[in-house]
């Protein structure tokens, strides 16, 4: 199917990396197409699919936006998690998705991306967790502003029994989640030309009064800067997180308390 | 800056007067120029205070303080986010945004607190981090996640007061505690209103009737279960008077628990802030086992 790709306008035929021809751009993946691209075929199990976001601070409009949300992209929220085999190594993975209201954090993608730190620290597991999120999901106030704090001390907790946690980071990924769990990785990735940040460009912009240089807030700012261990091209990817499941074994800590 | 406060105090009294306080009186009253800040408090609850300065890796932020006080003869670390009482001073603080290098000073004290046995007490009071190139170059996002993980497990009691404005993930990076308080008229956000005007109402000017509909004031925190009490303000000197006596009421509490206590008490609470539907799996507990063996918890 042609699609139009938003950096050079061309008219391209994408395959399953889904990498305009054309100018090279990363098109977006659905969680649907990221696993396949990563898991081995088959052995994607979804947990917590029933999952839904309520309206905590009793927002006029958010339940509206929820359901069209869905309707628009058949996902119940803005993140998929599950366990599967990465090259037949077992992993915990969540995939975060941009086009469901911008990949913001909620308390149901808090509770998800928690859920899945927690059950690869259970199982003595690896969780790699796919970032694409514009932050916190302001309509859910102060309860989406706290999922960083829970996030982030599934995070520690996972590292109290030794089990690694990669992080991927896609186009793109600020705010509340830059500033949360998607910073603490053992390893953290980007994709190529990925924007990672914490405050928006226009936000920036506006405090600095002048244009943001070239390049600014890409993948390729961030390593140079030392935040991201290697930027990963998508063909690469599955053999790559296979080593580093291979190479964070470790030793396993007891958790029975 | 304590001789503004007076001052302070009446305009609180005037807007008292007649009405419940809206959200957004609440809002400009938490930004209010010569509101008492974590200086003014922590001047008027320690016996005496050291600052202590630097990230060891870049610089010293002037908008993060830090340091070592006798509370009551107690030794304690304060954390605090550090405002202007005057203009001059406000862009001397930077109006109390922080760079990365203000949150790995909070963090290096913290851990330094921890290390000997003393409790932290944070005093937040910012719009935000601050959004600039530098801030962003020095990696604002990863320094904040670093301490919400690290505060999320340290091995000593920790007591937050939000005194002023609460705003998002500046003021969450020295907002993880065992106890949160606010004072009456300070609120907490995810974003400012201006902000959520601007963008989900798609008018900036409806910064008022964005304040309303984030719930963003200590009655709507402690209903959410966010906060654990209010503080009523007064005077600075009663405000302060109040605070103390809660942080030595508390420590005297907090301080005989067994660290692994502390902690796992501390997991289960951030744990356990969200709204959601459907959720199918609920069984972690065990897990908490990783931060040593306790007796039942409380």
């Amino acid at each position: 199917m042609a699609e139009l790709c938003s950096v050079c306008g061309h008219t391209v035929t994408v395959d399953e990396l889904r990498i305009c021809p054309s100018c090279g751009h990363y098109f977006p993946l659905s969680p649907e197409q990221r696993i396949a691209l990563i898991a081995d075929e088959g052995s994607f199990v979804e947990m917590e699919g029933s999952m839904q976001s309520v309206n905590p601070i009793s927002l006029a409009g958010y339940e509206e936006k929820l359901k069209e949300s869905q309707k628009k992209s058949a996902l119940t929220d803005a993140v998929t998690i599950g366990s599967c085999t990465i090259e037949g190594e077992a992993a915990i993975v969540a995939v975060m998705a941009f086009s469901f209201m911008g990949g913001s954090m909620g308390s149901v993608v808090g509770e998800k991306i928690t859920q899945a730190i927690l059950e690869g620290a259970l199982n003595h597991c690896a969780v790699i967790l796919f970032t694409a999120s514009g932050g916190a999901r302001m309509q859910e106030g102060i309860f989406s502003l706290m999922q960083m704090a829970k996030t982030a001390s599934a995070a520690a907790l996972l590292e109290e029994t030794r089990t690694p946690l990669f992080i991927v980071l896609t186009n793109p990924t600020t705010g509340g989640v830059t500033a949360s769990f998607a910073m603490l990785g053992d390893v953290i990735l980007a994709e190529p030309g990925a924007v990672i940040g914490f405050a928006g460009p226009r936000v920036i912009e506006g405090t600095i009064g002048e244009q943001l240089p070239q390049g600014f807030q890409r993948a390729e700012f961030q390593l140079e800067r030392g935040f991201v261990d290697a930027i990963v091209e998508r063909k690469h990817l599955k053999k790559t997180l296979s080593f580093l499941i291979k190479t964070h074994k470790g030793r396993e800590v007891s958790h029975v308390g | 800056m304590l001789d503004e406060s007076p001052r302070f105090k009446d305009a609180v009294d005037k807007m008292v007067e007649h009405t419940q306080l809206s959200s957004w009186e609440s809002v400009q009253l938490s930004r209010r120029l010569g509101r008492p800040g974590a200086m003014t408090f922590i001047n008027l609850i320690c016996d005496s205070f050291m600052e202590l300065h630097g990230d060891r890796f870049y610089g010293d932020d002037p908008a993060m303080v830090g340091g070592i006080g006798l509370v009551d003869g107690q030794a304690v670390t304060f954390i605090g986010n550090r405002k202007g009482a005057n203009l001059r001073e406000n862009v001397r603080y930077n109006y109390g945004m922080s760079n990365p290098e203000g949150y790995r000073k909070a963090l290096r004290l913290a851990r330094q607190a921890e290390k000997f046995g003393r409790p932290i007490v944070c005093f937040i009071d910012t719009p935000g981090a601050y959004p600039g190139l530098g801030s962003e170059e020095r990696g604002i996002g990863e320094a904040i996640a670093q301490n919400l993980k690290a505060f999320s497990t340290l091995k000593t009691p920790i007591l937050v007061f939000i005194i002023g404005e609460g705003g998002s993930g500046g003021a969450l990076g020295i907002g993880v505690g065992d106890k949160l308080y606010m004072l009456e008229h300070a609120v907490y956000s995810v974003i400012t209103p201006e902000g959520f005007a601007s963008i989900l109402l798609r008018d900036p000017s409806k910064a008022a009737e964005a304040a309303e509909a984030m719930k963003m004031t200590a009655h709507h925190l402690r209903e959410f279960g966010v906060i654990h009490d209010i503080i009523e303000e007064g005077s600075a000197e009663e405000t302060a008077a109040c605070i103390k006596a809660i942080i030595v009421r508390d420590l005297a509490v907090l301080c005989s628990k067994p660290h692994t206590h502390l902690v796992r008490y501390r997991i289960r609470k951030i744990r356990g802030i969200g709204e959601v539907s459907g959720i199918a799996k609920t069984w972690w507990k065990p897990l908490l086992g990783v931060f040593g063996k306790t007796e039942s918890l409380s």
